[in-house]
Order: structure tokens, then sequence, then C-alpha cells
């Protein structure tokens, strides 16, 4: 019943902005909307890895790049097909190429996922700062490979021509808008099966003492490599529509430090115990940075993203979802009647005295 | 004789040049309540973390219900019906006691019984655990706000929830009074009472001699003594070890 709520709430709010965007005829908004979507993509992928298991990843940015270039990959096969497929499957490549945008969201999802799978692999024996050094020298690696790649533009970056119109909606940023609400969506869905589920009681105790959780039977190799998995492909996932969005994909934007950064920021700002708080730290933050870059300048945005941080390590290190579990670990007893706080942390799994 | 339980044969562990384990065998018997002692630094815990797979022997090998454990993650001995519990209690501080005590129950239960337990089993077993140790009034709270010698139960009732053949309790008294000490004797009893094997390590000889059925004594990284406690503790080697000679 909890899951049929979130459903229908999700696709109400999103709803609802959407009707509203239209209403007002102003693109900006989408543009805007679509941005703020994927870093709660983004927020949500992170924190399944750093806030469920404690594995803290810089490397977010190579992750999302690796998606988006994936779809300029298939998006140059679909504009040489000639020139890069064999004769006897030219006819084949033309009538599937090219990719709608769903399926390169599917196929930079199975990218940026075998990229993570491999980083679990090689950092299987890394914890704490050693982890997160080795995801930041995955991400200069990757980049410089992406550099050195001329069929997906090198250091040039690549030109995607995105179409005018789509059938029914007409603008295509209003498309790529709704396929990205889908996508925080699903990522939100997703985080929270698994927050409920064993697999997240076996990341939470990854997070808490993997000695421990060895010792009570937890797979915790097999598990982590889940997770980096699980978190890798939602990340190539943002990415995937992402040239299509900004039309021109250069390797210092797709690997900026931006993303790596807001990533890590708002699940931290939000609180990274619950889905929620990557939710609320993505909508928060990237709401100020859009507002901040259409009133002052988008160059204020990571110094804002870098205040907000350190206040809130200093103030609420357990972020904006923790101070709401204090408050209602006072309130809401586990004894008494179910409470209105009570009903609204069962819903959003956080449990009063627990995660 | 029956089968042992545990059998580790010639087991040896170095650390660079100091030689932790060196060449111990050990049968422990099922159902049998074995204590295991030593002066600091003479192997005990390294020889728990070799069988546990928490440390991988280098030489020697564990025999754990009539199968090689040698090579195995910790996860995979601890589905096999080995548990243990730490030196110091390790709980995972996020999740409440009745989640602490679910984790073996989400992992391990179904491994030997073939199914994963219901939701409703599962909340059952972990009210009777929480029972079994004396903690079910604080089920909902963090580890943080229960007593050490709480936070020692919790640490035996999770080792528990595992649903061991054999549970090796790490010096599971250090620190605790008197009473609390006899607390977790009798806790221990019980559940040896229940059918489990347990290897008790401990400094706290009253405990030990109250508690072990056989002791066996490490002395440098070698056993130096295995029999009855009477015997053991009278044993000129063992007297030495502890008092200096």
């Amino acid at each position: 019943m909890r899951a049929f709520y979130f459903y229908v709430s999700s696709i109400l709010v999103g709803g609802l902005f959407f009707a509203f965007a239209r209403w007002l005829g102003n693109d900006y908004l989408f543009f805007a909307g679509y941005t703020v979507l994927q870093f709660v993509v983004l927020a949500t992928a992170w924190n399944i890895l750093g806030g469920y298991c404690g594995y803290v990843n810089f490397g977010s940015a190579a992750f999302f790049a690796m998606g988006a270039y994936s779809s300029v990959a298939l998006h140059k096969l679909a504009a040489g097909v000639d020139r890069y497929f064999p004769e006897s499957l030219v006819g084949f490549a033309k009538l599937i190429l090219p990719l709608n945008i769903p399926t390169l969201i599917i196929f930079g999802g199975i990218v940026s996922g075998l990229v993570g799978l491999g980083t679990g692999y090689l950092t299987l024996r890394l914890r704490g700062a050693f982890f997160a050094i080795a995801t930041l020298a995955l991400a200069v690696v990757l980049q410089t490979l992406i550099v050195n790649w001329d069929f997906v533009g090198g250091s040039r970056g690549a030109y995607i021509i995105r179409p005018g119109e789509v059938p029914i909606l007409g603008s295509y940023i209003q498309y790529l808008f709704l396929v990205m609400l889908v996508l925080a969506v699903v990522a939100l869905a997703a985080a929270r099966i698994i927050e409920q589920s064993r697999l997240g009681y076996g990341f939470a105790t990854i997070r808490d003492d993997e000695m421990a959780a060895e010792a009570c039977g937890v797979p915790t190799l097999k598990l982590k490599l889940i997770a980096t998995t699980m978190s890798g492909a939602l990340m190539g996932m943002a990415g995937a529509p992402f040239p299509y969005y900004i039309g021109y994909l250069e390797p210092s934007s797709a690997f900026g430090l931006a993303y790596a950064v807001n990533s890590i920021a708002m699940p931290m700002i939000g609180g990274t115990t619950s889905w929620v708080g990557p939710l609320v730290g993505a909508l928060l933050l990237g709401i100020i940075q859009q507002i901040a870059t259409v009133t002052i300048s988008s160059a204020i945005n990571l110094l804002i993203v870098g205040l907000l941080l350190v206040g809130f390590v200093i103030v609420a290190p357990k972020g904006i979802i923790g101070l709401v579990q204090d408050f209602m670990r006072e309130r809401a007893s586990d004894k008494g009647q179910p409470t209105w706080r009570s009903r609204l942390a069962i819903f959003a799994n956080m449990r009063p005295g627990a995660r | 004789m029956a089968e042992p339980l545990l059998h580790v044969d010639n087991l040896g562990k170095r650390f660079g040049g100091f030689v932790a384990l060196d060449g111990i065998n050990l049968a422990v018997q099922p159902g049998e309540r074995l204590g295991l002692i030593g002066p600091n630094g003479s192997g005990k815990s390294t020889l728990v973390n070799c069988m546990c797979g928490t440390l991988q022997n280098e030489t020697g090998s564990v025999r754990f219900d009539g199968q090689i454990m040698d090579g195995l993650p910790a996860n995979k001995r601890t589905h096999r019906g080995m548990a243990r519990s730490f030196q110091l209690p390790r709980p995972f501080v996020t999740l409440s006691v009745a989640e602490n005590l679910r984790i073996p129950l989400l992992f391990t239960a179904h491994s030997r019984g073939g199914r994963h337990l219901s939701k409703e089993e599962t909340e059952n077993r972990c009210h009777e655990l929480a029972g079994l140790v004396g903690l079910a009034a604080k089920a909902n709270k963090l580890p943080r706000d229960l007593t050490q010698v709480e936070m020692r139960k919790l640490e035996l009732a999770r080792a528990m929830a595992a649903d061991p053949k054999l549970l090796i309790a790490d010096e599971a008294m250090a620190g605790l009074s008197q009473s609390e000490v006899d607390e977790i004797v009798a806790l221990l009893i019980k559940m040896n009472e229940r059918g489990v094997t347990i290897i008790m390590i401990e400094h706290i000889m009253r405990a030990v001699m109250a508690f072990s059925q056989r002791l066996v004594v490490l002395v440098t990284g070698k056993k130096i003594a295995d029999g009855p406690p009477q015997e053991v503790v009278g044993h000129p080697e063992v007297i030495g070890a502890y008092l200096g000679q």
C-alpha cells in the first residue's frame, strides 16, 4: 500500500509540474527541471554505494560521462552506418538506428553498470579514503581514454543535432524532461525497494562494520559488487540523454567537477540513510543552483554547494533527514498510537530509533 | 569416539617474521564446552580468526562438520554453522537491537534450512533471541543505548541468530563485573544445553573453570596443554606461562 502511495504521489507531483510548465509556455522550466531531475537520479545513484554501503565515490562524473558517451558513440554509428557496418549488416543497422532515448538510457546503464562492476572488482579490498582515491583515479583514466578516442570527438567534443520536435508533445525538451522524470521515479523506486529489502540490510551492515557483517553471514564482496554496479548503471542512465539535452558534449563538461561534487553534496545535505535524503538534497541544491544561474551566474553554483556542504557538516552531519529523524524520535513513541509523524517516518522508511 | 565437529590440523599463521600460530592441533566434539586460554599475545584471537575465516591460515587445515573450510570466506563458514562473537562488541550501530538480530536470520537461516524465513517467522525468532538474552524490552533501541553487559549479550544473541552448530565466544566477559560474568556464563551454558558446541576464549579463570568441560592452553602460538580443567591448571608449563619461571 505504501508503495502505491509512493508511485501515485511521484507521478502526481511530476505530472503537476509538467502541466504547470506547459501552461506557462516557457521551455526554460523544462531545461531547469531536467537538470534538477538529473541530479535527483545522480544523487540517488551515489547514495546506493556511498550512503547505504558507506563507500564514498568521487568518480560519479565518470559513470555519468560513460552513459553520455555511449549515446554519442551510438549516434555516430547511426550517422555513418555505411561506413561502420559490413555490407551484410547495413540493412539491419539502418532498421534499428538511430536508437530512441529510452533505448539509449538502457544502453548507457549497461555500459556504466559494467564499468561499475569492474571498479568494484578492482577496489574490493579498498575502503575509506583509499576507495575514494581509486574512484577519482578511475575518472581521470576514463577521461583520458575519451579525450584520445577520436570516434566520439576526442578533446574537440561532439555535436549532437537533436530532433526539433517529437510527436504529441511537440517540443523535444519537454520529451527529455518527461524521460528524466520517469528515470528519477525509477531511481527513487529502486532505492526505496533496496532500502526495505534484504539487500538494504546487507548494505547497512557493510556501512556499519564489514567484519561483523561477514561473521553474520553477509556476503559482503558480492553485495559491494551489486552496489557498485547498480550505482554505476543509474549514473550512466542519467548521463545517456545528456548529449541530446546539451547539444555539444566535450570531455571537460561530461567529466566536470560539478557532477562529482553535486552527487556527493546532495545526499550528504539531504541525508544518506534514506531514499528521501538524496531527493531532498537534489531538489534543494538543484533549485538553488538554477535560481543562482539565472539571477547571478552559474559560476557561483559550486561555491553555493561548498558553503552549504560545510554548513551542514558542522550543524547537521546527518543531513536534513537526520534532523527530521531526531525530531521524530523525540515525539513518536514506540508504545503510543501512531501519529502523523510516525506514519510519515514509516512511509519514508525513517523508523524512529533505527536507521 | 564420534567424528569431531571441528578439527584443526597443524594450523600455522605468520605476520611477517612473527609466528602467531605454530602447528596447532585441536579437535572439538559436538556438544562440547571448550575453554581456550593463554596469556596476551599467545595467539587465541588469531586462532579464532583463522577458524572463522577472518584470516586465512598459511599451513594446516580447518575441517568443520566434515568439510574443509580452508580458503572459504567468513560468511560461507557462518552459513555452514560456525558463528562467533567479537572480543570488542561490534554491533551494527545504525540498526536497532531487533534489526541486529535479524541480519543473521536474513542471511544464513535459508542456507541450511533451504528456504528464507517468512517475515513473521523472522520477527518471532528475533523476539525469542532477544528474550533469551534479556533484551526483549530494548528490541527497538539502538546499540548506543545499551550498557556494556547488554552489548555483550547482543553480540552473543546475534551469533546465536545464525543458528550455529559451533559458537566461538571471544572474551565475551572482558570488562564485566562478577555478577555480569555469572550472567554471561549462565547464558553460554543455556546455549550449550540447546545443543550448540561452544568454544570460550577467556582470561577470567573463575568463568573458565565454571564453564569448561575441557581446557586448551596456548602460549606464544603453541598449544602447551589440553585436558580436564583441574588437571590443566595444575600443569607446570601452564603455571610457568602465567606466573613466569
